[in-house]
């Protein structure tokens, strides 16, 4: 199986005076998972609903494969979405909600019973949604988007409400849709949340594009930072200071950031300065995704 | 369509709505068969109706009473959607909106049709032994009330339909359900006999959605009780005229609700 490719084309939309997203363009491509990053408002939610005809885009367009999705046959078989979680008529069960989109998407009750049991609500089939957890609604929300057997799957904020069982289990789900050749496309904002899920990122700030890339691109974006502790503090500052490190105080050592451990730790030992301590403290994933969307303005 | 129709059947609201119709018809069946038997027998009814009339009138409550229910059931099919944003959903299955109303439009009839024959059993079941025992008889083989009776089923379905229209254009639920209310409770009644009083108007009051269906029965209880100045459309553009509500309603939602963006 081969996902369409999902493309946004210098899309802009406004609402009133609000512009609320701004020639927007990127791609997602199939057999891997994108990550749609911004902090809340920054566009996501609007951009997803343009993509899938809920929404007109004021300029640009937006393609699932070679068309938009409004025009595909039979759009749910190619494009499987779920955009909120409180979407639900209250007063239905659970079963009974896949069973009115069924005929449309061109699927079998059957098909409902299995996809149900298979996104772990079978026991709570048949009682009303208005009794459903929030993590229980997000998992309804992708059985609906899995009627179709679709090549490209859309998510909206999927991992809300799920608790950690729940995120490991969608991990696992959308890395298998991904190595069978579909498109996944999750939001989110909050980029730790899909760290490990995702392989491409694309980040907005308000509903501009700031980074589009692998995952492990925006990595090499982040500063290394290096925790050092000395039993010999001043020899251990004029080392930094001759190297030019920036390093500031903290617990009883220093942080050097824009260094590896590996060679705070060399030049420690050329110098003659003794250790007590030189961690590595990763890479700030995080910081990069607040940088890139604070300073976008 | 299929989809729009197990829309309507998987919630609650669909039978709680037809257990109250079916109830409160059987009950102003009764009571109205009962007043009017006994007011005939009391000689003071002038303005009262005999024989194959008012059973045609009681008959005919289905819509004169009763219209109420098809069409809070047919605008619930679509504020619904909105309420709980099920529209989402719904336009993901079916991005040409035009078909996503149709069917919806569509779907509701049968849904009608079977609140017509519960309404239409509902009031005969209470309303004919009363008119058979104490009154004038319950003319249930006259073919004329027959046609009464069968009218009033499709008459209910029509409604239905224009309520989803309706609420095609209205699409907050509370508002929709409080402008049915008060436009068919207080707003046509009230509208009807006030235009039927002035001549000028008179031909207005039989274009009235209400005035149009009791045309399409053929039967009024309103025109019949007002001394009978509001005269009726023929069947046949009487049948028009309702369809012409739901179209016309239809249209405006399609091209303002269903055009603007959804979420």
């Amino acid at each position: 199986m081969t996902g369409p490719t999902l493309a946004v084309e210098g899309v802009a939309k406004t609402f009133g005076a609000v512009r609320a997203v701004d020639d927007l363009s990127f791609t997602v491509r199939p057999g891997a998972v994108t990550g749609f990053l911004g902090p809340n408002g920054a566009g996501k939610t609007t951009t997803l609903r343009m993509l899938l005809g809920l929404t007109r885009p004021t300029a640009g367009r937006l393609l699932v494969g070679d068309r938009p999705y409004g025009e595909h046959e039979r759009p749910a078989r190619v494009v499987g979405a779920a955009l909120e979680a409180s979407s639900f008529h209250p007063g239905r069960t659970g079963l009974a909600h896949l069973e009115v989109f069924a005929p449309q998407v061109g699927v079998s009750r059957q098909r409902c019973r299995e996809l149900i049991e298979f996104v772990g609500l079978g026991p709570a089939a048949d009682r009303r949604v208005g009794g459903y957890s929030m993590g229980m609604r997000q998992r309804l929300g992708l059985a609906t988007a899995l009627l179709g057997d679709p090549p490209a799957i859309v998510l909206d904020e999927p991992a809300n409400g799920l608790d950690p069982e729940g995120i490991v289990w969608l991990r696992r789900l959308l890395r298998a849709f991904a190595d069978e050749g579909r498109t996944v496309l999750i939001s989110s904002h909050v980029l730790t949340e899909v760290q490990h899920t995702v392989d491409d990122v694309v980040i907005i700030a308000r509903g501009k594009l700031v980074h589009a890339s692998s995952l492990a691109a925006l990595a090499d974006l982040a500063e290394p930072e290096t925790y050092v502790e000395s039993p010999d503090p001043a020899a251990l500052q004029r080392l930094c200071e001759a190297r030019g490190w920036t390093a500031a105080a903290s617990d009883r050592g220093l942080l050097v950031t824009g260094v590896v451990a590996a060679e705070v730790g060399a030049a420690a030992h050329s110098a003659g300065v003794e250790l007590h301590q030189l961690a590595s403290r990763g890479v700030g994933l995080e910081d990069v995704f607040l940088r890139l969307t604070g300073g976008a303005s | 369509m299929v989809a729009e129709y197990r829309k309507l059947v998987t919630t609650r609201m669909w039978w709680v709505l037809l257990l109250a119709l079916a109830a409160y018809l059987a009950f102003i069946g009764g009571a109205l068969a009962f007043s009017i038997v006994v007011a005939a027998e009391n000689e003071q009814g002038d303005l009262m109706l005999h024989g194959v009339d008012a059973a045609a009138s009681i008959y005919g409550l289905t819509n004169a009473i009763g219209y109420v229910f098809p069409l809070v059931i047919g605008s619930l099919a679509m504020t619904t959607e909105f309420r709980h944003q099920t529209i989402t959903q719904s336009l993901l299955v079916e991005p040409r909106r035009g078909v996503f109303l149709g069917a919806k439009l569509l779907a509701t009839l049968p849904l009608g049709l079977l609140y017509g024959v519960v309404a239409t059993a509902a009031v005969v079941l209470a309303s004919a032994p009363v008119l058979a025992g104490l009154g004038d008889g319950a003319f249930l083989t006259e073919p004329d009330i027959i046609e009464v009776l069968l009218l009033s089923v499709v008459v209910t379905a029509l409604w239905a339909m224009i309520g989803v229209a309706f609420g095609s254009v209205l699409t907050n639920q509370v508002a929709a359900i409080v402008v049915i209310l008060a436009v068919t409770q207080f707003v046509e009644p009230i509208a009807r006999v006030a235009l039927g009083a002035f001549d000028a108007l008179d031909g207005v009051a039989k274009f009235l959605p209400g005035a149009a269906a009791d045309g399409l029965i053929g039967a009024s209880l309103l025109g019949s009780m007002d001394g009978g100045s509001a005269e009726l459309l023929p069947r046949w553009a009487a049948l028009l005229v309702m369809l012409a509500y739901a179209g016309i309603l239809a249209a405006i939602g399609r091209f303002t609700t269903l055009r603007r963006d959804i979420g």
